[in-house]
């Protein structure tokens, strides 16, 4: 059933699920919401399994029509947003009824904000996946990003008895540090490690759902270390540095990739990268493997958390 | 020729949930064929805590879930497998004929490569299309192959300045190295023809012609039979 009618999309609005998983191999990158937390949270609050569908906002907000009753959830990005010109809050639970109208603006602190609706956006799998990977054309609508005149479908679900509301939820600040476990080719900086792990880097405007290009001091490789290696897989949180030295984050839409990488950020500071904007400062501080497998544990209790608060409401 | 191969895996350490496993340090037959085969015994029989396989051209990725296993446990699980390289049983490599129209509006930078390697046009259509490339790895985008073997005399460097549009199914060399454009995005290669085989297509069945361990033939074309077979199957 349709549920939004898009009077205006915002400059990059897709459609996101947990990603898609089951073609790495051929290419197809995994794509997903950027930050698991938010979106998931979003989900949880309007009742729906944590992989369903949402809007993925970047940075400024589409203005929707609702054409029938459902339960609504904004997180993520702190963003001012109106419905019916009234302003509206985050992290809770929202019932909205046809001829409403959701007006977002632009995002106050981090980057991205999600909107879950009851039974999630209900677009056509592609692949194992409904996320929106506009370089292939594949899922959300038709490949892209949504645009004025989209009717989107919502899929089957119940209403909630009563409103959800998240007790605590993250502040995103414009200093942003990140554990890192040094790999997989640390040891082509000896030197370069020294400058990564004890400077402070600025998120450039080339940042996306592909990578997070930084500028900071030159982080050096070793005289001897080659500039770039045999191809091989990537996983987002890789930090790779190409040969003009300036560190690249990468994200959820790469599968492979032939520079050097000084350090992946752990799994569970992955959201902080999605919420951060151009001019951000970033710090990275190196983990062991072993802490960042515990801080791993902490972060599936978090969520867990989570899950148990919201579902006892 | 097995140059590179290592005796004994190395792995490294690619953030919280991956373990990368190096089989050797070259671009080579034997090492890639190791690396296929560890990745069907893992996807044969998958281990505890192992949640995605990602092979590359000497090395794979092992995603796993830390709380179910460890790296120590995956690397003494992974040596282990080494010794059962025969039970792999990879499927029986196949050569996938994609038929190309060579130079014109197709390939215009046929020229280019002919000149800068002192050859005719057609020298260049006959030994691109001689004989057939490995498929390495896939990777980049969907369906991309990095293909193996390209005959020394076509090696030509990239444009100076990438195409901001290059068309899907365009056929392309990049230094030592030859490959297929799967979709429309903006590229460096210089391009020498077109197939006009949709290389990936999710609305089929089967969304790709080939797998990694494939090799690819490249068959020159005229433009009518191009047109032929866009109307038929292509694009």
């Amino acid at each position: 059933m349709e549920i939004f009618r898009v009077h205006a999309p915002g400059p990059y609005t897709t459609i996101q699920d947990r990603g898609r998983f089951d073609y790495q191999h051929m290419g197809v990158p995994p794509s997903g919401a950027l930050d698991p937390f938010a979106h998931t949270t979003a989900n949880l609050l309007v009742g729906n399994e944590p992989d369903c569908a949402t809007l993925e906002i970047t940075f400024f907000g589409p203005h929707l029509e609702v054409l029938d009753t459902a339960d609504i959830a904004v997180t993520g990005a702190e963003m001012e947003w109106r419905v019916n010109d009234q302003p509206a809050p985050q992290w809770t639970s929202l019932r909205v009824v046809q001829g409403d109208r959701i007006q977002f603006g632009q995002a106050l602190r981090g980057c991205r904000a999600y909107l879950a609706v009851t039974g999630g956006f209900a677009v056509a799998p592609v692949m194992g996946s409904r996320s929106t990977l506009v370089s292939a054309g594949l899922g959300g609508i038709d490949g892209r990003a949504i645009q004025a005149g989209d009717l989107l479908p919502r899929g089957p679900g119940l209403l909630l008895a009563r409103q959800r509301r998240m007790p605590w939820y993250p502040r995103y600040a414009a200093q942003i540090h990140l554990r890192a476990v040094p790999g997989p080719q640390d040891e082509c900086f000896t030197g370069g490690l020294e400058t990564f792990f004890s400077s402070v880097f600025t998120v450039s405007d080339k940042a996306n759902r592909m990578g997070y290009r930084l500028q900071g001091p030159l982080v050096a490789r070793k005289a001897d270390a080659p500039q770039s290696i045999i191809s091989e897989p990537s996983v987002p949180g890789n930090v790779q540095i190409p040969p003009d030295g300036q560190p690249i984050i990468l994200m959820v839409e790469q599968t492979i990739g032939g520079y050097t990488k000084i350090a992946t950020v752990v799994t569970a500071d992955l959201f902080k990268i999605a919420q951060a904007r151009p001019g951000d400062q970033i710090r990275f501080h190196s983990v062991t493997l072993d802490r960042a497998h515990a801080l791993y544990r902490e972060w599936l209790d978090h969520l867990q958390n989570v899950r148990e608060a919201l579902s006892v409401q | 020729m097995s140059g590179g191969l290592y005796v004994e895996a190395r792995f490294r350490t690619s953030g919280d949930r991956v373990l990368l496993v190096e089989y050797g340090d070259a671009i080579d037959l034997r090492i890639n064929e190791k690396v296929r085969d560890i990745t069907a015994l893992l996807r044969k029989d998958v281990p505890a805590g192992v949640q995605l396989v990602l092979p590359a051209y000497r090395s794979l990725a092992v995603m796993y879930d830390p709380v179910v296993t460890t790296p120590v446990k995956l690397q003494a699980l992974l040596r282990g497998l080494e010794e059962r390289l025969d039970e792999a049983d990879l499927p029986a490599p196949r050569t996938v004929e994609i038929p190309v129209c060579y130079g014109g509006e197709f390939g215009p930078d046929i020229q280019q490569v002919a000149d800068h390697n002192g050859l005719d046009i057609q020298e260049v259509i006959a030994i691109h299309s001689a004989q057939p490339y490995h498929i390495y790895t896939i990777g980049f985008a969907p369906g991309f192959c990095y293909l193996g073997g390209l005959d020394r005399r076509l090696h030509t460097p990239r444009l100076a300045t990438p195409r901001v549009s290059v068309a899907a199914g365009s056929v392309g060399i990049a230094e030592a190295q030859t490959g297929i454009y799967p979709l429309d995005s903006p590229g460096g290669w210089r391009l020498i023809g077109r197939t006009p085989l949709k290389l990936f297509d999710a609305r089929r069945p089967a969304p790709f012609f080939y797998q990694t361990g494939d090799s690819l033939r490249f068959v020159a074309i005229s433009s009518q039979d191009y047109r032929r077979i866009q109307e038929k199957d292509g694009i």
